[in-house]
């Protein structure tokens, strides 16, 4: 066993911390349920920054452009980055679509795809979800039918984060509706400007803007199948299981908790003795500090695996189910804690920690993404443990 | 970073486990809990033999030299087959504080012959312990409760109280087991294993009974009782790992309405929490055993893991008697062995409450 990063790695977290510091201050720091495009704007402005470093893509080998480290860096870089509070972009190219092409594109989608993708010039949605398809994800409808060189695509995909901002989509589609639910569907690269896609606005509590996509007629070359036909529901799930441990998620949480905590142990917001001095209140921060720490280390778990050359499968489903409970836990923690004042927007002068107590409280609603915490147990308990389906 | 086992730690683990299947099997631990010593017959010379008690005493005192993580290694094993004796009492706090307070002379007499299982050791140490100085040396008095496995004991080790104003903290002292002037009752609990209420009716102390300096050992005991708790979280990793594989095999096996009931969710997801539960109270526990080992403050680690483990056992206890149901509430079946010490884990040195009061909350952020 061996809890500590290597000497190199410690050299990277705090070259990478040096850079934060100097790039990334108080003010520039996403609030929870606060993003504004000016923020989201700045998190792309950082990748650029860091894509020069060639830091962007550490994980990813040299010939795609990435910095031919591995997981544990990758985990190092999302760690800290989510602790600084830098708006999010580039995500999912850089964790999902990049290593699928990687691994199941031809060399042309090689080099058309991954260098854009590492040096952080372009967004990437993902189109998973339908209006009829959630937790049952494999009974999805969006059509894509062979039309000569094109597939013509036609139907809706849901709940498209990053949508407005992103150039292509990464989608699932029904390439045949006669097979087995499984055995019917591909994967595709969408470039958002082709004609006959367009986005219908879908505000989230959080605050971010994400969409409805219809596509009415969209004709997409062959040349953005990524992988075989058919087999697209098998190459997405082998590709999920890369970017699992989801260090950044972890930290966003972190912080504010750890803000949170430094909070409690100055004088109260009515100006009374300190919150942490009051045992109760005491307690449930000991209880929460136990729970981050449980949380990181289960998502280092995962990224150890992923640096080992094993593919977590359960495990990820573990790390992310009890993140998504913890988030909430602390949550529901803090407004007890503070009462009435944890309810304070942004922008209102008595608010604590500039609002971020109600907007974590928002943001930990998100007890669906990447599958419901139903779905992980099911995940843990079906393919972790064997029991029957 | 790496959070898997060495192959030599996977070599033990996995030859313990077929060790204790065939020498310690549950009806000899059934037997041994019914018996006036609480041993499983010959496993204690069979322990020593394979050095299993001298596991953390240093080679120079006849013991194996392993580090804290060999021992959690080994304790999930111990726990998982609910092996009976005073490994924890014997083999690690008093095996620890003779071997950090203990002179040369004092752990060349006491370590050797208890890593071969010759000697049995316990801890004392309760709140109405004393030592007291009078002209001839000291003196002890006082008594102690729930000391685990006194009827066994060549030697008790006595953590002991100051007499009112005589000096500031604790004292280490350790006295033969088998000394006129103590008196040992039983204690009968939920606890399968004897303990003591032990009462020491003012014993004249010989100069070579007290390990290292008079109210210097407060350090040294907590030290051991740190290295216990990890120990003891190890314990109950194994027994709770022991717990989810008897239900699944269960769940998977026993048919209502027409299917196996680990068919449904209700039973998947219990099962399910019970693995998180599991596998974070595992790197919490090797965090502590990582950090000990490489001589690094671990005051939070330990209170983490201790603090999980009780989470951990009840998680363990309520799924097991909820899934085996009817079955588990009758004496045969072994579920209720797994939860009565899953009980008396939770309780002993310090519950989750307890040690959830241990952990720091102030953070450093590296942000500023």
């Amino acid at each position: 066993m061996d809890f500590n990063l290597t000497t190199e790695q410690t050299g990277f977290r705090e070259d990478l911390r040096e850079f934060l510091r100097a790039e990334v201050p108080l003010e520039k720091q996403e609030i929870f349920g606060q993003l504004t495009e000016e923020q989201y704007q700045f998190g792309r402005e950082i990748n650029r920054k860091l894509a020069e470093k060639n830091w962007l893509a550490i994980g990813w080998p040299e010939e795609h452009g990435g910095g031919g480290k591995g997981p544990i860096e990758q985990g190092i870089l999302n760690e800290d980055m989510g602790y600084w509070r830098v708006p999010k972009s580039g995500s999912i190219g850089l964790g999902i679509v990049g290593p699928a092409i990687m691994v199941f594109g031809t060399q042309d989608q090689k080099d058309r795809y991954l260098p854009s993708i590492a040096r952080g010039e372009v967004e990437y949605c993902q189109g998973f979800s339908e209006p009829n398809v959630g937790s049952d994800l494999a009974s999805l409808e969006l059509r894509a039918e062979r039309d000569g060189d094109e597939y013509v695509l036609n139907g809706s995909k849901m709940f498209t984060s990053y949508a407005f901002h992103a150039d292509y989509m990464y989608l699932l589609a029904r390439t045949d509706p006669q097979a087995q639910k499984h055995r019917g569907i591909s994967l595709f690269i969408a470039d958002l400007k082709t004609p006959g896609i367009s986005l219908s606005p879908l505000p989230y509590i959080n605050g971010e803007m994400a969409a409805e996509t219809i596509f009415e007629n969209v004709r997409l070359p062959v040349s953005c199948l990524i992988g075989e036909e058919n087999r697209g529901w098998y190459h997405a799930m082998t590709t999920l299981d890369y970017e699992r441990s989801a260090l950044w998620r972890y930290a966003n949480v972190r912080r504010v908790f750890d803000d949170f905590s430094a909070f409690c142990q100055g004088s109260a917001p009515d100006g009374g003795q300190p919150l942490a001095e009051h045992p109760l209140v005491r307690h449930k921060l000991a209880q929460r500090r136990l729970g981050m720490e449980t949380w990181k280390l289960l998502c280092w778990k995962v990224a150890w695996m992923q640096s080992s050359g094993a593919v977590p499968n359960a495990e990820a489903s573990v790390a992310f189910l009890y993140g998504t409970e913890e988030r909430l836990r602390f949550a529901e923690m803090a407004m007890e804690v503070l009462g009435p004042y944890a309810t304070l927007k942004n922008g209102s002068p008595m608010a604590p920690l500039l609002g971020n107590i109600e907007g974590i409280h928002r943001e930990a609603m998100h007890l669906h993404g990447a599958g419901t915490t139903e779905i992980h147990r099911n995940i843990i308990a079906q393919r972790g443990l064997g029991m029957p389906r | 970073m790496d959070f898997s086992l060495t192959e030599q730690q996977q070599i033990l683990s996995s030859s313990a486990r077929e060790f204790l299947e065939s020498e310690c099997p549950v009806s000899a631990v059934r037997e041994a809990e019914e018996s006036a010593d609480g041993l499983v017959p010959g496993l204690w010379q069979k322990m020593a033999d394979l050095g299993w008690l001298g596991m953390s005493i240093p080679e120079a005192f006849g013991g194996a030299g392993g580090s804290l993580t060999d021992q959690a290694v080994l304790f999930e094993e111990i726990g998982r087959a609910l092996v009976t004796g005073p490994l924890l009492s014997s083999s690690v706090l008093a095996a620890q504080i003779v071997l950090n307070a203990g002179n040369d002379t004092q752990k060349e007499r006491l370590l050797p012959v208890l890593a071969r299982g010759e000697f049995v050791l316990t801890l004392a140490r309760g709140e109405r312990l004393e030592t007291m100085s009078e002209d001839d040396g000291l003196v002890l008095g006082g008594e102690s409760a729930f000391v685990p496995y006194a009827g066994l004991a060549s030697h008790i080790i006595c953590a002991t109280q100051p007499a009112i104003g005589a000096w500031p903290d604790t004292t280490l002292v350790v006295v033969d087991g088998q000394s006129e002037g103590i008196f040992k009752t039983r204690m009968e609990s939920i606890v399968n294993y004897p303990q003591y209420l032990v009462e020491f009716d003012d014993i004249p102390l010989p100069p070579e009974a007290l390990l290292g300096e008079i109210a210097e050992g407060r350090k040294v005991l907590d030290a051991a009782v740190q290295r216990a708790t990890v120990v003891q979280c190890a314990e109950t990793l194994g027994r709770a790992q022991k717990v989810l594989e008897m239900v699944l095999e269960y769940a998977n096996n026993r048919v209502q309405f027409g299917r196996p009931i680990g068919a449904f969710q209700a039973v998947q997801h219990r099962c399910a929490d019970l693995k998180v539960a599991v596998d974070s109270c595992r790197m919490l526990t090797y965090q502590a055993a990582w950090k000990l080992d490489q001589g690094l403050p671990a005051g939070d680690e330990v209170s983490m893991a201790k603090a999980q483990s009780g989470t951990l056992s009840r998680m363990a206890t309520e799924a097991g008697h909820s899934i085996f149901a009817g079955i588990s509430f009758t004496v045969e079946h072994d579920m209720q062995l797994y939860s009565a010490r899953a009980k008396i884990a939770e309780a002993n040195l310090g519950d989750t409450e307890y040690h959830l009061d241990q952990i720091s909350i102030e953070n450093e952020s590296p942000v500023q």
